[in-house]
């Protein structure tokens, strides 16, 4: 099954009296519970791509469907709803709130943006809390937390609304080899778990190594499409 | 609601220093308020009671155009017996008033024998006057404080001092009656009257059966007649009741015979009270920009210190209503902490000065004990205009951080 289908997507942005492109004319696919991830170097329109998947975005030409929903024709309050319902974001500083807990956090999502009973909220956090492994640290707030702990609350937020499709823009990129390989493996675990797709920018060999799916951008096209197997 | 105000107040608590400082600018404005308000209050009510107790009375009833000639004490505008008869069965049945006076107003001169002044001279039933006018005792500075009795006279000290007059002299008092005609008086002076700032405050008060002798009325006509309500926070209530019934009092061309006026335009103390009034209104003024000033600066601060978290908060699918709602919630709880960090200091502030005893001078009259007191209205009425000042300051950031772009906002360093 196709989660992400783009089409001939193009998006530039105005620097002062110039409009330079960003993305010209990109099309892809992303299938249901992959890892896939868009990789190129700086400036090459990676993040661009990514946030217009993510409905941060709108594309200024072509089409992009995620989840059979044409993201184009979203309002304002459309997108922010299509973020919430169906959609989970990873960022590379984890951007965890920081007046509150760790538990808090991971509940945030289902107080106001996707709200559940409160029982049901309880069971549904502890249970992704324990998943990624950091039930123990539920009540400490982010800075009594290290970065590979921030980045497990982090992915425990975007999995807690159990949204289909999760996007994370660098998430190694602020860690150590070793934490930034135990987030990798977690990731693919929860892909595993419970069937979500995961679509990466990064830059990190790492990442690239495990995901199933590479496209390679270069200056604003698809230069390459890679499938490989997943590694471990 | 309850996980927003959670929020808030842990947002507000991560800038403790922050927050004080906002809600102790905010809390200055509202102790300055109240006690000001208070204070100004309670020196309008000794004011008003000296003024309305001592001499006036709440509310006067004259004959229709009386008020306007009254600095020259008219005679040929006194109240008529039979609208008189009239007034006086309002007055008793009309709920709300519990004494009223007669006057008999005249302009005279008063002789020592040696020296001649002109004076003012109130004509008035004792026992009438005194419940009326229930300081008028207090203010005999020398003499007895019993009624009046026919062929005595108060003296006001401005006119005894001048003349050298003390109790137990006699004088003279001379005046014209309707007909042109000049008449005297012997009257035994029995007590030097304390002057009070306003219309009324320096004159000689005699009996109202000597004032009609003086002038050769032989009807019972009366200048005035000085009213006093039961209360004096109802007054406009038994105003409005009295001018109802007087309104049937018809002379013989069917025109309303009397007009009723309360204190404030007897007295140009009323303008005082109006200006004090003005003043209260500019502070709550300044009040309402200090915490425009204040909540709006430290908001500002806060949306752009947290522009990644705002970003963050938008991205994971946090609708605009709900991040406007986060900071106005902030806004809101900096309001009600400082209003109510005020309101506490201002009962503090006021106990204190009810306990020290805080006096004052108003005209002639020294050591005015003033009674501060914080009434439930003004609390309401500061912690309301507070409160709505501050989500009025909240409104611009709170917006500002909905309508912020996320990918932009997520950028921010």
């Amino acid at each position: 099954m196709t989660l992400i289908e783009a089409d001939n997507v193009t998006k530039s942005y105005r620097v002062g009296e110039l409009s330079v492109p960003a993305i010209r004319g990109v099309s892809f696919r992303v299938e249901a519970a992959s890892l896939a991830a868009f990789i190129g170097p700086s400036g090459s329109g990676k993040t661009t791509l990514l946030n217009m998947v993510g409905c941060l975005d709108r594309p200024d030409g072509g089409t992009l469907h995620v989840l059979d929903t044409d993201l184009s024709g979203l309002s304002r309050l459309g997108r922010a709803e299509f973020r919430g319902n169906h959609l989970g974001f990873i960022f590379q500083d984890f951007n965890l709130l920081p007046v509150l807990t760790a538990y808090e956090n991971v509940e945030y999502p289902l107080v106001v943006v996707k709200p559940v009973p409160p029982a049901e909220r309880r069971e549904r956090v502890m249970s992704v809390l324990e998943s990624v492994g950091i039930a123990d640290h539920a009540g400490k707030y982010p800075d009594q937390l290290s970065g590979g702990q921030k980045q497990r609350i982090a992915v425990a937020r975007a999995l807690v609304t159990r949204p289909r499709l999760v996007l994370a823009d660098e998430p190694t990129a602020n860690l150590d080899s070793a934490t930034a390989r135990s987030i990798i493996e977690l990731m693919r675990e929860m892909r595993d778990r419970y069937e979500t797709t995961f679509v990466f920018s990064t830059h990190d060999t790492r990442i690239v190594d495990a995901v199933e799916v590479i496209f390679e951008l270069a200056d604003g096209a698809i230069a390459e499409t890679r499938r490989q197997g997943a590694a471990a | 609601m309850m996980r927003l105000l959670n929020l808030a107040i842990r947002n507000l608590y991560r800038h403790r220093r922050r927050t004080a400082l906002t809600a102790l600018l905010v809390m200055t404005g509202v102790l300055a308020v109240l006690t000001f308000t208070s204070v100004s209050t309670a020196f309008k009510s000794a004011m008003v009671g000296s003024i309305t107790d001592s001499m006036l009375g709440h509310m006067q009833v004259h004959r229709k155009g009386y008020l306007a000639s009254i600095e020259n004490l008219p005679l040929h505008l006194q109240i008529q017996p039979k609208a008189m008869q009239e007034l006086e069965a309002a007055l008793e049945e009309t709920p709300g008033i519990v004494a009223w006076s007669p006057r008999v107003k005249l302009g005279g001169m008063y002789s020592d024998f040696q020296q001649t002044t002109s004076v003012r001279v109130n004509g008035v039933l004792p026992a009438r006057e005194i419940a009326t006018c229930t300081g008028l005792v207090d203010r005999i500075q020398e003499g007895s404080k019993a009624p009046l009795e026919r062929g005595q006279i108060w003296l006001p000290d401005l006119l005894a001092r001048g003349m050298k007059v003390g109790v137990g002299d006699t004088g003279v008092v001379v005046a014209t009656n309707l007909d042109g005609a000049v008449n005297g008086m012997t009257f035994e002076v029995v007590g030097i009257l304390e002057s009070v700032t306003g219309p009324g405050g320096r004159d000689a008060y005699i009996h109202l059966e000597d004032a009609r002798e003086l002038l050769r009325m032989e009807g019972s006509e009366v200048s005035e007649v000085a009213v006093r309500v039961e209360r004096f926070d109802r007054l406009a209530t038994a105003q409005d009741r009295l001018a109802a019934a007087l309104a049937g009092i018809t002379n013989q061309k069917g025109e309303p015979a009397l007009e009723l006026h309360d204190w404030t335009k007897l007295s140009p103390f009323s303008s005082v009270v109006r200006s004090i009034d003005l003043i209260t209104l500019f502070m709550q003024a300044v009040l309402i920009a200090v915490v425009l000033v204040s909540v709006l600066n430290v908001m500002l601060m806060a949306v752009y210190e947290r522009m990644r978290e705002i970003g963050t908060m938008a991205a994971i699918g946090t609708r605009p209503r709900m991040i406007v709602g986060i900071f106005l919630m902030e806004g809101l709880c900096l309001g009600v902490l400082g209003a109510a960090a005020g309101i506490a200091a201002a009962f503090l502030v006021v106990w204190v000065m009810q306990m020290v005893g805080v006096t004052t001078s108003f005209g002639r009259k020294a050591e005015l004990v003033l009674d501060p007191s914080i009434v439930a209205g003004d609390v309401l009425l500061v912690a309301a205009v507070v409160i709505a000042a501050a989500l009025l300051a909240s409104l611009q950031p709170a917006l500002k951080a909905a309508r912020m772009d996320p990918i932009e906002a997520l950028r921010h360093v």
